[in-house]
Formats: C-alpha cells, sequence, structure tokens
C-alpha cells in the first residue's frame, strides 16, 4: 500500500512532463523577452512621468469598478444558469459566453450600437437624461464588465454545479428561505470559485484593448488605459511601450500573486 | 512552401512556352508580395488584379496594415517584394536597415478633410468648430500619421482642438463618423471617398497636410522584377486613374 502510493507519487511520466515544460516555457519565453529588451536605466523615470501615473491608475480603477459591476451582476446569473429552472438553460449558458468568442473590437461596436449616441437604448439616454456613455471612464467600464464579465460567470457556474446542493436543500428544510440559503450556505461553500473567477476577471479587464478604444476611444485621463497607451507608445517608441508592458505586467502579477496567497489557499 | 513555388514555376515556364511572345512583361513570374498601407486596400487590390490580367501566371499577394507595423514586419525579415509606405518615415525606417534596393519614389498623394456623418446635424463648416467644447471630435492619435497632420492644420489655423477621443487608427475614426458617434472628424480625403456614410468637407489649411506615399522594390525580394514590373503598374497611366478615382493626389 504504502510502496504503491510511493510509486504514484514519485516518478513523474515523461508523457506528461515534457509537454508540461514546453507548455511553461511557451508562455514564460515571451515574457522573458520582454525583460530582457526593457530598457532598464530609463524604467524609473518613464515609471514616475505623469502620463503613465495617470494611465496606470485610470487602469487599475477601471478594471476594479468593472470586477465590482461583474460581481453584482455575474455571480446571480451564475447562479441562475447553475440552480434556476429556466427554459433553455444550456442555449443561455452559450451566449453567455459569446463575448469570449467575439473578437474585442465588434463587442466594442455592438455596445456602440445598443448605447451609442445614436444606439438603440443610449439615444434615449442622451434625449432624456443627457447621458452619453462613449468617450467617458464609465464606459471605459462597461466594455471591461463586458468582456471580463464570462470568466466570472464559467467560474462561479462551474463551482455552483460542483457544490453539493443538499446542504441548501437542508437549509430549507430548516425554514431558510433561498435567499438566506444563497447567502449562508451557497457562498461561503463557493468562495473560492468566485475569487478565482474575480481574479480572472479583474486580469480580463486590466488587459482590455479592442472593446474599450472603440467604445470608450482614446482620451488622457479619461479613457487612456494602460493597453492603449502601450499600443500607442509602439507606433513611435517601441521602448516606452516596452516600459509600460513591464509596468503593466509587473503590478498585475504582484496583486495576483497577494490575492493568491492572500484568498487560494490549495495544497501547495 | 518551396515545393508550392516550384510548381508554380513551372507552370509558369510552361505557359510561357505555350504563348511565348504574346505576354508584355515576358520576364515577370511567380509570385509577387506587395506590403502596403491600410489605406491602400481598395487600390491596390484593383490594381493587382489589373496586374495578373496583364501578366498571365503571375499572382500579386498583399499584406496590408500600419505602415509602421509593416516596416518593422520588413526589418524582422518578413518576405516581401515591394513596400509601399502611407509616410515616408516608414519607409526610411526600412532605408536605414538596408532593406530597399534603389530609391524610394513618391506615387500619391493624401490629405485630410473634415468627416461629417451625413446630413452633417451639428452644423460643423470649417476647422474652427473644432474648438467648440459642445461638438463631440475625434482625431488620430499624435503618434500616427493622420494625427500628426491634423496637428499641422490647427497650428496653419491657429485653432486648439478640443477632441474627445485620439483613435489609435484613421479607420477607427471614420467608423466613429459613420455610427454618429462624433459630430466631426479629421481623416484623409481616400477615407470619406471610401464610403457613402459621410460628408466630406474640404478646409484651405489641408494643404499642409499633404503626406506623400512612397513605394520602392525591397533589396531582399526573391522576385526582383516582379516587384519592378509592379511599381511600373501602379505609377502607369492606369494606376494613376485607379489612385485619382479614390481621392488620391498623382504626382
Amino acid at each position: 500500500m504504502t510502496s504503491a502510493r510511493r510509486r504514484t507519487r514519485g516518478r513523474l511520466p515523461v508523457v506528461l512532463v515534457l509537454p508540461a515544460v514546453v507548455g511553461l516555457a511557451f508562455l514564460l519565453v515571451p515574457l522573458v523577452g520582454l525583460l530582457v529588451r526593457a530598457p532598464w536605466d530609463t524604467l524609473p523615470e518613464q515609471l514616475f512621468s505623469s502620463s503613465v501615473g495617470e494611465a496606470l491608475r485610470l487602469s487599475l480603477v477601471c478594471a476594479s469598478l468593472a470586477t465590482v459591476v461583474c460581481l453584482v451582476l455575474g455571480v446571480p446569473l451564475a447562479w441562475l444558469l447553475a440552480r434556476g429552472d429556466v427554459p433553455g438553460r444550456g442555449v443561455l449558458r452559450a451566449l453567455v459566453t459569446v463575448p469570449l468568442v467575439l473578437p474585442p473590437v465588434v463587442g466594442g461596436v455592438a455596445l456602440l450600437f445598443v448605447l451609442g449616441r445614436r444606439g438603440l437604448v443610449g439615444q434615449y439616454l442622451d434625449a432624456w437624461f443627457g447621458i452619453s456613455l462613449p468617450f467617458t471612464t464609465a464606459g471605459v467600464v462597461l466594455a471591461e464588465a463586458f468582456v471580463a464579465m464570462p470568466f466570472l460567470v464559467i467560474s462561479v457556474e462551474g463551482a455552483l454545479r460542483a457544490a453539493d446542493p443538499r446542504y441548501e436543500e437542508a437549509a430549507a428544510t430548516l425554514g431558510a428561505s433561498r435567499w438566506l440559503a444563497f447567502r449562508r450556505v451557497t457562498l461561503p461553500s463557493i468562495l473560492p470559485g468566485v475569487v478565482a473567477g474575480t481574479v480572472l476577471c479583474w486580469a480580463r479587464a486590466l488587459g482590455e484593448f479592442g472593446a474599450t478604444i472603440t467604445f470608450a476611444g482614446n482620451f488622457p485621463g479619461e479613457t487612456t488605459t494602460m493597453p492603449l497607451a502601450v499600443y500607442l507608445a509602439l507606433e513611435t517608441d517601441p521602448d516606452a511601450a516596452i516600459v509600460l508592458s513591464v509596468v503593466l505586467l509587473l503590478v498585475s502579477v504582484g496583486v495576483l500573486a497577494a490575492l493568491r496567497d492572500r484568498w487560494i489557499s490549495g495544497p501547495s | 512552401m518551396r515545393a508550392l513555388a516550384l510548381v508554380v514555376l513551372l507552370v509558369v515556364a510552361g505557359c510561357g512556352a505555350d504563348s511565348s511572345g504574346a505576354e508584355v512583361g515576358g520576364a515577370v513570374d511567380g509570385r509577387v508580395t506587395v506590403f502596403a498601407a491600410a489605406s491602400l486596400t481598395e487600390t491596390f487590390t484593383r490594381l493587382g488584379e489589373d496586374f495578373e490580367a496583364a501578366h498571365p501566371g503571375v499572382e500579386v499577394v498583399f499584406n496590408f496594415g500600419g505602415s509602421s507595423a509593416l516596416a518593422q514586419q520588413i526589418n524582422q525579415g518578413a518576405p516581401a517584394d515591394v513596400f509601399a509606405s502611407a509616410a515616408p518615415a516608414n519607409m526610411t525606417q526600412v532605408g536605414d536597415a538596408g532593406g530597399i534596393s534603389g530609391a524610394a519614389v513618391t506615387f500619391a498623394r493624401n490629405r485630410l478633410e473634415i468627416a461629417v456623418p451625413k446630413g452633417n446635424p451639428a452644423g460643423i463648416t470649417g476647422l474652427a468648430d473644432f474648438g467648440d467644447a459642445d461638438a463631440k471630435i475625434a482625431l488620430c492619435a499624435e503618434q500616427v500619421p493622420c494625427g500628426a497632420a491634423a496637428k499641422r492644420a490647427f497650428e496653419a489655423a491657429g485653432v486648439t482642438a478640443r477632441p474627445d477621443t485620439l483613435e489609435q487608427d484613421v479607420k477607427a475614426v471614420l467608423t466613429k463618423v459613420r455610427l454618429g458617434e462624433v459630430d466631426a472628424a479629421l481623416v484623409y480625403r481616400t477615407d470619406v471617398r471610401s464610403t457613402g456614410e459621410v460628408e466630406g468637407i474640404e478646409f484651405p489649411e489641408a494643404d499642409r497636410t499633404v503626406n506623400d506615399y512612397p513605394i520602392a522594390p525591397l533589396a531582399k525580394a526573391r522576385n526582383a522584377a516582379g516587384a519592378r514590373a509592379f511599381i511600373d503598374h501602379v505609377r502607369s497611366d492606369r494606376g494613376r486613374a485607379v489612385l485619382a478615382e479614390a481621392g488620391f493626389d498623382t504626382p
């Protein structure tokens, strides 16, 4: 028994290890390339230039707000998909993932068709309330939330479907309403899934480019997030683009690593 | 890939033997790979079809994109025979790296025009309206050529533009006008001509926004004869007519 266990734990099969190492290298080598090419001597100077700070601050604020929007709307949506008795659930589930496969630029155009100044809904927002979303920071948040929400919904829904519904049923037999059972029983049990989904969602929102520049445009301090700044810097000054990318990289890896240690305490 | 090229060559050679002397450019065969600025997409696609019709057995392959991205691709060793850039600066990038064979020539010029949505709902008349805080304005970012040209126009007009967005390329600006999201924008005259959904307004300071389109055969061309023939075709009367129809000035 112990020797069998040792054997399954001991030698790692080459058929798994070899592709795993290639996969790791495939993901990490471009990163190394970026770090090697980075002009480290001008990095601090670039980092503290006002435009970089502004773009970074805007990126962090917008990605965080978009994540809040996704949490508020996405967790209930995931619950509905996993537990609700809605007809055509399979179709709904597929539709929710549409922003994943849609090129983000197309997503941005679609948002313009709906929320733009002449959009299906946007024309009334403009006429009745004087609200115009394109070219505003709120537009950035919306574009990021649109692209990032499926990541959260899929993670949370997966966690919900893996969770044992009998705990909820037990809570119900003890007199808890479904809302109370969701809050006190379901949510705590799927917390790791929610946190993982939140992290993915935030990371996707932070790197969002296509939908943002299409729907919200690009104006420094208003809608120029880091990815937009990187793209434009690449036109004239590749070194600056690399610096911006490295900054974005360090910040996101730092935040994700901190979150992992704090929240996702898996077996290590 | 090499096998395919060989097959193409054999087929072309066979055709040449059948119809020897009947072709206009007998020396031209095989595949000609052209890297061209995105703003040349419509015109060069047409010119490529003409060229293929005039030279049976020749295939013209295009890679359209931003001039700076194309210049970087060529400098990184992308296989191309001809480079047509929307700005002399990008041609210079390739030339400095020893990438062009001979000298680049200017084959077209473009200039900016004001683009407004159909019916001009905001009543835009000239560059002065771009300083109006109430008007929604889209411009190219200064880092891209159309943005640099717009900056020169505003300097010449003495107008401080108040844009709502600085887009990453001119087609993105055009999209914002087509969708009616902005009241006015500055795009190239060829962009206005390319769609029936926007109206163009000319302005006197446009003379300051003219930019040259250079074209050159590349030093590492696999099909040097094809490259020269294609460039001659672009600069022929027929080529100039197609370019002029699209809104370019031809020198």
